[in-house]
Order: C-alpha cells, then structure tokens, then sequence
C-alpha cells in the first residue's frame, strides 16, 4: 500500500474544514494505513496548524517557505512533488485550490488524477474504487482508479464530515527539500466580493432561491416571505449570473459561506458548490418541483411544490399567525 | 496573439432528467441534444474579444468523433478563424490524461500563446486544462473570470471561495481554464453556422499528431467510469404531504421549534 | 372700370420699383429652394434598401381617401383630430386660393380655371371661412401646445429639444397665412365700397369679412399700403413655409399623401429580410437586417420624414406606458433627426455609424422592448410602421450576434428541441394523458384526422397552460370535430422567433411545420394559440385554412352542434371582461367571435375594459418575450389588470396562453387574488359544454 498524504489548506491560522475532512476520507481507502498531513505556509500560523494537525494524522511534514505564505498552486505544487515519494496518493480538496493543482500535480507524480470524489467504494490491489456524480449531480458512477503508481485524489468538501477520530503524529520540517519555488505565475492580491447591502453570512434565517424563480420579478415573492419570517434573502449561482441579485447574497463555494439556523431552499435543485456553502449543520427546507432534485437528500424537510405557487401560500399563512 | 481553445460536445441535458440505461453503462442517450460545454463558450467568447483587442487567431479544437464537428463549426461561427478535429479510433476511452496528452501533441504542431479551456465539462472534473499545462510546462491558472491580456505578462483573475477573485501573473504562453460569467457570450444562429459550413476543417489523426497508440485511449486509461447508477437517496429529507394547507402547517410548526420564525 | 386699388402685379414702390419684380422672384427662389431641399431629402431614399409598395392600387387608393383624406383616424383624439381636420381641409381648399394669388402677382387679374363662374362664387364663398376656421383652430392649437403642454407631446431629456417651440411657430405661420391672405381681400373691398363700386361679396363673420369692416374709415392711399404689403407678406411666408416644410415634423403636410399611400396593406406579417430575395436565397446574402441607416428601406425614411411628433402612437403603446425605453414616435424622431444630420443640405454625406448601441441612436433595450402588439401602427393617423423596422433592426443584432443572454438559451433550445423550454419532443403529447373523456388522436403514418388541433409549445408543455390544450380538446370532441395532434411532429410555430429577428431559425421551424402538416393530410386547422394562429394564417403556405377556437365555437353554437349551459350560482355574481390578445384582435381582426362565445353563455355579464378592441392593451407579450425582462417601472399586465377593475370586472377572459400567463401573474403582483381571476375563453366554455 502506498504512502497516503493530505493537503492541508489554511488561511489567516485557521485550518479548512477540508483539513480533518481529508483525515476521514484517506481512512475510508485503507482504514490502517498512516495518513501523513501536507502544511505548507510560513512562520507562527504554519507552526499552530501543525500542531493541530498533530493531535489528529499520523504524521505532520512541515514546508516552511516564504514563497508559500499564499498558496499559489504552481509553487505548492513544486514542493510536494520534491519531497514526495513516488507512488504517494495524495488527497487535495476539491474546491478552487484543489482545481488549480491536482491535474497538473498527478502529471508531475506521474500518477492517475480523480476530481471530485464523493465516496469509496473499497481497494482491490492497486485499483481503487471510488464513487463521482456527473451531470451536475443528475447520475452518479463508479470509476475505478489505477493507484500503481500514485493518485493524486480530489476529495468534495463536505462529504466526509469529521467525526473526531485521531492517530496522532510528530512534525517533521521537510523544508529543506522543497528546492526550487520559483514560479511562472506570481500571487498578487485578493480582490474581496463587493459588500453587498445585507451580510448573509451573519444571518440566521435564510430564504434561498435558485433557477425555479425563474423570473427577477418573481423575486418579490421571495424578499415576502423573507420579510414574514424575519429572514434575509439569499440566492443560488445562477442568480447572480443572470444580474437578477448581487454578488453577496449568493450562497455557494464560489459565494458566500452561510451559517445561518435555519435555511430555506426554494427552486434549488442543490449543487455541491451550493451546498458548499452552507456550514454549521443549519435546518434545511427544500422546497423544489423536481422530486429527484438532489438538494432533497441534503435536505431535513423537503416539499415537492413549485415555489411561485408555494413562496406566496406560505408567505400568508405565517403573516396570519 | 496565437489562441488556441479546447472544447468539448457535451449533451445538454439541463432541461430533462437524464435516465441510464437498462446495461446501466451509459446514460440514455437516444433523446438527448448535443452542445458545446457550456465554459468552453465562454472561453471562446474571451478568446475572440482578445483577438479583437490584441489581434491574433483564435483555432478552436476538439477531441472527437464526425458529430464533434458540429460544435467546432459553432465556435468558428461565433468567431474563431480555424477548427482543428482530432480524431482517431485510438482515441476513444481515454481518460482525462489521455486527453491531455492528445492535446499536448496538437498544441505542439502550432504555435500558441494562449491555450484555454472551460473550467469543467460534463463529467465535472475540471481536469485536462491542468494536466494539458503541466504536460507543456506552462504555468496554469484554473476558474479564471478576468483576463487583461498583455504581451509576455498577463494579470488573470481566478474566481475563489467566498466570491473573491485572485489576482495572478501569469507568463505566456500559459494555459486558462474559464468560469462562466467571465463575459457574455455572443449569440449564434443557424445562419451563422451556415456561413462556415464550408470551411475545411482540419483533420489529424494519431499517428498525424505523433502519438503512440498504447499512450492514449482505453488501454493508456488508469481512470475509467464502470458504470452509471442513480445516487442513493439515503436517509433524504423527510418529505412532508398532503394538502397545501397541511403541509404548510407542519412546515410552520418545524421553523417555530427551529428558530425560523421571528 | 379701372381698379379702386392698384395691384400688386402693377404696383410701383416709392414710385418707382414696380413690385411685379418681387411678384416673380418671390417664388422662383422659393420653388428653387424648394426643389434643391427636397433633392437633398429624397437621396437617402434612393441610397436605401428596396421596399414592394407598388402593388394593389386599389386598396391603396382606398386606404388615401379613408385616412389621409377622410382623416378617419384622426377623431380617435377628439380635440386634437378635429383641430386637424379643420387645418387638413382648410389647407386643401386654400391651395387653390393661394396658388392663384402667386399667379395674381405677376398676371393681374387672374383667375384660376374654372373659378371665373358659379363655380368660382361658391368656392369664393366657402375659402373665406375655411381661412377663418384655420386661422381660429390654429389659434386654439398654438394655446393648446403652447400653453396648456398635453403630456402627450412631452420630450424626455435624453431624446434631444422638445418641439413646441416648432409647433407653435408653425401656427403663427399658418395664422400670418390667414391673416395676410383676407387683409389683402379685405381692403380691395374696402376700396371698392370707398369708392361706390359694387363690391365683392365677403361671407358674412370671416376674417376677411370682419378686416373689411375695421378697415371701411381708413384712406384710399392706406389700404393701398395693407393691399400690397399683405400681398407680399403673404407670398413670402407662403414660399416660407413651403421651405420649411421638409426641414422638420411639418414634413408630413407634403409627404403624408405618398405615406399613406404606401402604407401596410397587410397585418400579422413581417416583411421579408430582403424585398426580391426568395427564402431559399436567403443565404446568400451578405447581411441581414438593418444595422446601419442605408439598410433601411425607402419607406422606413419616408415614414421618418412624415412622423409629425404627434405621439399618438406612444401614448397607445404598452411598453412606453410601462416606462420601458422605448417609444414608437423616438423611433421615427430619432431616424428623422439621423437621416438629417447625415444626409445634410450643404456638403457631403456623413458617413454611418451602427445604429444600435453604443454610440448609436438606439439603444439594445430599447429595440427588444418592443411586444410587437401593433397598438402604434393602429393609431397612427400617417400610416407610419413599426413592427418591420423593430424587426429588421432585431435581425440586425442577431446576425452580429448580439442577442441578449436571457434569450439566447431558448433560442438555442427551439434549434434543438422545437420549443424554447429545452424539453423533450417526445414529451411534447404528454399534456393529453391527463385529459379525460375524450379522444386525442396522435396524426402520424397510421392515424388519420379532418382536424389538426395545432397546440404549439406554450400549450404542450407549460403545466397551467396545458390545461387550455384540455380545453380546447373537449370543445373540439363536444362539436363532433374528428381531430389530432402532430404530437412530436409539432414544433414551435415561431411566430416570435421571427419578430425576434431570427429568421434562419423561424425558417426552418415553418419548414418543418409545414412539411408535418402537408403529411398529415388534414383539411382544416384549429389553434387556441393566437400567436401560432397568426403564423399559420399569414405566413405559412400551403397548408389547409386555419380557424381559432373562438370562431369555432361561436359557428358550433350557432349551429346548434354546441350547446352552452348557463352560468352556475357563484359564476352569476361575478362580472367578466374580455382581454383582445394582440395576436387576435389587430393583427387579425377576431374581436368579435371571442366575445360572441362569451355571450353564449346563458346569464353570463360582461363589461368592456376603456381600452379594448383594437385600443387593446397588451399583456407584455408571449413567445421569447416571456424570456426577456427589459427595465420597467410597473408589470404591463398589472395595468392591464387594473383596467379590468376599473371597468367593474372581476374575471378576465382571455384567448392566448400568454396572455393567461401574463394576467395570472398581475393578479398576484398586484394583490388582487381572491378579487380578480383570469381564464381561458376555452376553458371558460369547456366548463359549460352541455351536449
């Protein structure tokens, strides 16, 4: 069996959720085998991250290098391929870092490249099961994946919630051998979303709507509902595409990050990049005229109902309470 | 400057729900209507809008069979200058390293600056634009909503968590891979298509490009799907019935106790 | 018996300058000018697209004694349409007069032929008052613009200045023409009485009859001086203003005639992308539509040079009312104002720059804004068209590929699948599986029928919408009618394909549509949709007749096939009202059959909207249109639902599935459920079938 890494993505001294989420996932290919983590960064923050990294894999290698203070995915890429051996399998989020990254670093280990797995399906020898979903969600399949000489895996966020298990491991600085960082492409900035004029991500109540409101005038229904419950309205990607809502209402790993108690799905059919971005375990209702929409086996309660019929029915009867 | 924009034929399958098969192998296909992916238009649509500003060529390519023409001659009515098929019975079942490496082959018989993808296609790996980067050693940068496009040099946006962009430079040439939203692609019509229905597509086959037949298709594959089947609802939601006003009641008495009510 | 006064064709000034030399170089310069100005306004019409208008001189003949100079449409504005007819006749009784005063001026004493009798005293008679009543309704209409501002006449402030100041002017003009014309009478009969002759007989309470009494104290050598100098006040403004004609809105006192002859003779169609080129030669060509003001076509100009700025066509038009950014009349002022400013008096042309977007004089919004609901063109008292250009200019677009994000998805799905929902053709039948008690046949190799019912794609698969297609199926099983559908054979109709510009694409759905219902080989086709009812019956060739299932009914009912049971006791309290689709009403003129299946309904009460007929309102439109959202201050659908409250009603009957859609919609927008519903006039009489 070959050697298991993971990634671990960090900013600003806090761990990714993807952190620990990579921790289960590498268990479920082969529960026994030791899953080394991945920091890379520079100073005090690299050190505290690994330090919890510790008390959970087995074991922490440490790259500190100024070049890696901001992830870049070029430089990341050059360390870990001169400090990891061949046939590693690698696990990397799936999310806009772990994009930019694991295709090209599965050519660099000359190993197979899995996106986006959303489960296991066990190991026979060298050859991995794994389970994707295509079509935006719409069918799922089983890919078998060829680990002989490596993998890297792209895992989604999400899926494989932490459950608190631990091995526990010394760090080990492998800086010294990440050699050359220099890079063709160069970090810049980060240019933040414009604010909008409600901050979602501190909202407790979210009505959220997607492709089902179909119209921007039917929005309307939508900010009455909101307004009923004392909710803010939030939306789905293509809503902001199609201008109907600004930037920062939209939920979603390419939005906002919502922790909201309570949220309200309506006409969103539930991509993981939407479910992305909903943390903190809120109550799901999903309200949506596709019964097979995956958004209902995130959901807590789901209603089969088109929303322009539904949104204004419910509206009224919580203004009569 | 040089463009090349890889595109794929994907089945549109936005508006229906897509069955599998009874061999469950496939999806059912016999109803479905092709496209180009979605990014890939996007991609095009940029790449145009640089030529336009920088001058230049614009080839899109596809790996694929006779019906991937199709949406070469689309991209190419929008407004790319040349369409370059690659197609071989060898090709078939390559995984997205395969792909790649098809791509690496016809990307060195030109002369490029620029190489973009859309950020994913159909099977949502968002895979071959990287891969295809790290083949040619070209510094890569995936989702990216912003291009100023510039000689040696460019500043490119990438779209990351939390709606925020980075900012990268990046060195030509350098492969893209593009997220929607970053323009608005133009409109074609049958008419459009019409107008270049005529123009000599292009051609090659491996052994054109120079491809060991054992390095790409099936047997090169380490990645392969084995069979389609519809996700497992689990525990699900819990799906509330009955009459409007039921349903509406039950739904009001969880946000109470949920704290969705104020 | 010599002359009380000397006349202008005789007179000498201080003596000497004998003012006959004035008399001729008054209008050589003026007809000159003329001739040169008009020259300069008729190049851009030679430099324009083709347009077929030379056919059918009867109707068009027909159409110039009905409009242009029965002035039929005018009345539909009381005060301002009277107004205008009273300066329209007196302007054309008048020409007479003054063209034999010019000749007056050189030739003394002539008489225009066939004046000179009984002929000549009564219309000597007649042109006294026609001068009063112009002098006093241009009065009345100066005020009128000039003071009191109608908001019909309003310049938003991104369209340029305002007119008044134009209109007004044009007035005192018209009035100094009066004016001058009666002084110049008045004081030879002055003289005339002075001197004890026999004097002209002036009608009694004219202009000229009253200047001739102010004028009886004054001295012989006074009105000698008002004689001349109204003369030739007169034939200088005359020649005046027929230069100033061509240079603004009184462009259309010349052009209205040719306008109106040339006007559309047929509604519900577009015309084609190019005037001669066959629709299999349409590929060849290089361009399509209008993108620069060249590709217009010489009618387009013409109707921009006869625009007179009135408004009419924007206070009837939806989108305008709505305060989308558009408006008809800008449409023609701002082509006006282009043709102008690029095909100047003096010097060279200017060369063209697109006329859509950025830098152009229409903006994108504004060309989509338009429902092609026809309201304008009804209105327009010149005959000015809108739909052909709104269309051309769309084409225009679509061929640089500029259309709209919103748009382009169903477009793209009506290539694929038929319809701009992106379904499955197979899917496009599923709509009969809930239908009851009566039998869809599906027409295809084995399956034969008289009928086709033509669902088009709103019908087949919108789901509220599918129950006007299970409507209207029962009312074609309860007449007996032995019909079918073409099921996955039927695509889009593309009615609104077309009116969005796209033509390639409208030309093969038509295609394929006409080649499925050639096979069927049915003998009649019915439709519930009035956008595909309109395609089909003005559009397409070679199919059998088309009938909408309102003229069935009202034929079934007369007949006795059908029979209607009277109202049920909730029913018989409330109030209904009928909504003209567009599509129906004027494009095709069926106001009537939907009302008379209303009426057949025993006990059934039904109230008249303000607006209805061909003054409909539009919903806001179907087909793409229900894609596209231009800005707008309030839903057109919401106005319209309001106008169905206001006439007391609380049921709107419609007769298209857009329109159902659209007046749903308003309800609920405007918060009027529970008071106000809207139905199908099919599934309004399903619900009463009594056989």
């Amino acid at each position: 069996m070959a050697d298991v890494f993971a990634y671990i993505k960090h900013a600003d001294g806090v761990a990714d959720d993807s952190a620990l989420e990579l921790f289960v996932a590498a268990k479920k290919i082969a529960p026994d085998a030791p899953v080394t983590a991945v920091v890379t960064g520079t100073g005090a923050d690299l050190d505290k991250i690994c330090g919890e990294m510790a008390g959970v894999y087995n074991a922490v290698w440490k790259i500190d290098n100024a070049a890696l203070a901001y992830p870049n995915a070029e430089v990341v890429r050059k360390a870990l391929v001169n400090i990891l051996p061949a046939d590693s399998i690698v696990l990397l989020p799936h999310d806009t870092f772990g994009m930019d990254l694991g295709p090209g670093l599965s050519i660099k280990m000359d190993s197979a490249f899995v996106a986006d797995i959303v489960g296991f399906d066990g190991m026979d020898g060298a050859t991995l099961k794994v389970v994707r979903q295509e079509f935006s969600g719409q069918v799922s399949t089983h890919v078998s994946c060829d680990t002989a000489t490596g993998a890297v895996l792209n895992i989604r966020p999400g899926i494989f919630q932490y459950d608190d298990s631990k091995a526990g491991g010394d760090v080990t600085d492998k800086s010294g051998d990440a050699g050359d960082l220099s890079a063709k492409r160069t970090f810049v900035e980060v240019v933040a979303a414009e604010a909008g004029d409600v901050d979602i991500t501190k909202s407790e109540v979210l009505v959220s709507v997607g492709r089902g409101i179909e119209d921007e005038d039917n929005l309307e229904i939508a900010f009455d509902l909101a307004e009923a419950m004392g909710a803010d309205v939030a939306c789905s990607r293509p809503i902001v595409d199609a201008k109907w809502l600004e930037k920062s209402r939209q939920v979603g790993t390419s939005g906002q990050t919502v922790k909201p108690k309570v949220y309200l799905a309506m006409g969103i059919s539930g991509s993981f990049q939407h479910l992305g971005g909903i943390k903190g375990n809120p109550f799901i209702v999903a309200v949506n005229k596709n019964a097979k929409a995956p958004i209902f086996q995130v959901a807590d309660v789901g209603i089969e109902a088109d929303i322009l019929e539904f949104i204004p029915e419910l509206t009224e009867a919580i203004e009569n309470l | 400057m040089e463009i090349l924009v890889c595109v794929k034929r994907v089945p549109d399958t936005s508006e229906n729900e897509i069955e599998i098969n009874s061999d469950g192998n496939d999806i059912e296909r016999d109803d479905l209507v092709y496209s180009v992916n979605e990014w890939d238009n996007y991609a095009v649509e940029e790449a145009i809008q640089i030529v336009d500003k920088v001058g230049g060529s614009v080839t899109v390519v596809t790996v694929g069979d006779d019906e991937s023409e199709e949406v070469l001659r689309r991209e190419m009515a929008m407004g790319a200058n040349n369409g370059l098929l690659l197609t071989d019975d060898a090709f078939e079942g390559s995984d997205g390293k395969g792909i790649a490496t098809i791509l690496k082959a016809a990307v060195e018989k030109g002369k490029y600056d620029l190489i973009m993808t859309g950020a994913q296609a159909d099977e949502g790996a968002a895979q071959v634009g990287g891969m295809l980067a790290a083949m040619l050693d070209y510094p890569y940068a995936s989702l990216v909503n912003m291009i100023e496009p510039a000689e040696g040099k460019m500043k490119v946006g990438r779209e990351i968590e939390g709606g925020n962009q980075e900012i990268n430079e990046i060195e030509l040439p350098c492969v893209l891979s593009i997220q929607t939203g970053i323009n608005e692609p133009r409109y074609v019509g049958i008419r459009g298509i019409r107008k270049v229905a005529s123009v000599e597509i292009p051609e090659l086959s491996a052994s054109d490009l120079g491809l060991d037949a054992g390095a790409v298709g099936e047997g090169a594959a380490k990645v392969k799907r084995v069979d389609y089947f519809v996700p497992d609802m689990g525990d699900g939601a819990e799906m509330l019935e009955g009459s409007t006003e039921e349903i509406i009641a039950k739904l009001i008495d969880y946000l109470k106790a949920k704290g969705g009510l104020k | 018996m010599e002359p009380v006064l000397i006349s202008p064709a005789s007179f000498q000034l201080f003596g000497f300058i004998p003012t006959v030399i004035f008399s001729v170089l008054l209008p050589l310069v003026g007809v000159g000018l003329f001739t040169y100005i008009m020259a300069k306004r008729i190049a851009p019409l030679v430099k324009a697209n083709p347009d077929f208008r030379f056919d059918r001189p009867k109707e068009r003949i027909l159409n110039v004694l009905k409009i242009w100079l029965g002035q039929y449409r005018h009345p539909r504005y009381m005060m301002a349409g009277v107004l205008h007819i009273i300066i329209f006749f007196g302007f054309l009784i008048l020409s007479v007069r003054s063209t034999e005063l010019v000749i007056k001026g050189i030739s003394e004493g002539f008489v225009m032929p066939g004046l000179g009798g009984t002929l000549g005293d009564i219309y000597y008679f007649f042109k006294d008052y026609a001068a009063t009543a112009v002098f006093f309704a241009v009065i009345i209409a100066a005020v009128r613009r000039g003071i009191f501002r109608p908001d019909r006449y309003h310049y938003p402030a991104s369209y340029g200045h305002d007119h008044t100041n134009e209109a007004v002017f044009v007035c005192l003009i018209i009035a100094t023409l009066m004016v001058s014309e009666s002084l110049f009478e008045a004081a030879l009969v002055a003289a005339e009485i002075q001197a004890g002759h026999e004097a002209t007989f002036l009608a009694p309470g004219t202009l000229a009859w009253f200047f001739k009494n102010v004028l009886l104290d004054n001295s012989t050598e006074s009105l000698q001086t008002y004689h001349i100098v109204s003369y030739y006040v007169h034939d200088f403004t005359f020649f005046f203003f027929l230069c100033f004609l061509p240079l603004g809105k009184h462009f259309h006192v010349i052009t209205s005639l040719f306008n109106v002859y040339f006007m559309r003779l047929d509604r519900g169609n577009v015309r084609p992308v190019r005037y001669g080129v066959k629709d299999e030669e349409l590929d060849d060509l290089e361009t399509f539509g209008v993108k620069k003001f060249s590709d217009f076509t010489w009618k387009d100009i013409l109707d921009f040079y006869t625009c007179a700025d009135c408004g009419r066509c924007a206070d009837q038009c939806p989108a305008n009312t709505v305060k989308r950014p558009l408006s008809p009349r800008f449409i023609s002022i701002k082509g006006r104002d282009y043709a102008f400013s690029h095909f100047p008096l003096m010097g060279n042309f200017v060369p063209q720059e697109l006329l859509v977007g950025e830098g152009g004089i229409y903006s994108e919004d504004e060309i989509w804004s338009c429902t092609t609901c026809g309201a304008c063109e009804q209105e327009c008292p010149l005959g000015i068209e809108y739909i052909n250009k709104i269309v051309d200019l769309r084409r225009g677009l679509v061929d640089e590929g500029n259309v709209p994000q919103s748009l382009q998805k169903p477009l793209s799905s009506l290539e694929k699948r038929g319809n701009p929902y992106g379904k499955m053709e197979k899917k496009r039948a599923d709509w009969t599986k809930e239908l009851e008690g009566c039998e869809v046949k599906i027409l295809d190799k084995k399956t034969e029928a008289q009928t086709l019912y033509f669902v088009d794609s709103i019908s087949s698969f919108d789901e509220r919408m599918q129950n006007v297609a299970r409507a209207t199926s029962k009312i074609l099983c309860a007449v007996g009618e032995d019909f079918g559908i073409l099921g996955k054979e039927e695509k889009d109709s593309g009615n609104e394909v077309k009116r969005f510009g796209e033509e390639m694409l409208y030309q093969s759905l038509k295609a394929h549509n006409i080649s499925a219902i050639q096979k069927s080989g049915v003998k009649k086709i019915v439709t519930a949709d009035p956008h595909a009812y309109n395609s089909l019956k003005n559009e397409y060739t070679d199919i059998p007749p088309v009938e909408h299932i309102s003229e069935v009914v009202t034929k079934a009912v007369a007949s006795g096939k059908l029979k209607l049971k009277g109202v049920t006791e909730e029913e018989a309290g409330k109030i209904y009202t009928y909504h003209d689709p567009c599509y129906l009403g004027r494009h095709n003129g069926l106001y009537d059959p939907p009302r008379d299946a209303i009426d057949a309904i025993p006990g059934i009460r039904r109230v008249e909207m303000h607006k209805s007929r061909d003054r409909s309102f539009c919903c806001s439109g179907g087909g793409l249109m229900l894609f596209y959202e231009p800005e707008e201050e309030e839903r057109m659908g919401v106005v319209r639902v309001k106008h169905a409250q206001k006439a007391g009603a609380n049921v709107i009957v419609t007769a298209c599935p857009f329109c159902l859609v659209n007046m749903e919609d308003a309800i609920k927008v405007a918060g009027l459920e529970g008071k106000m519903e809207a139905i199908d006039l099919g599934e309004l009489i399903a619900a009463h079938i009594d056989n």
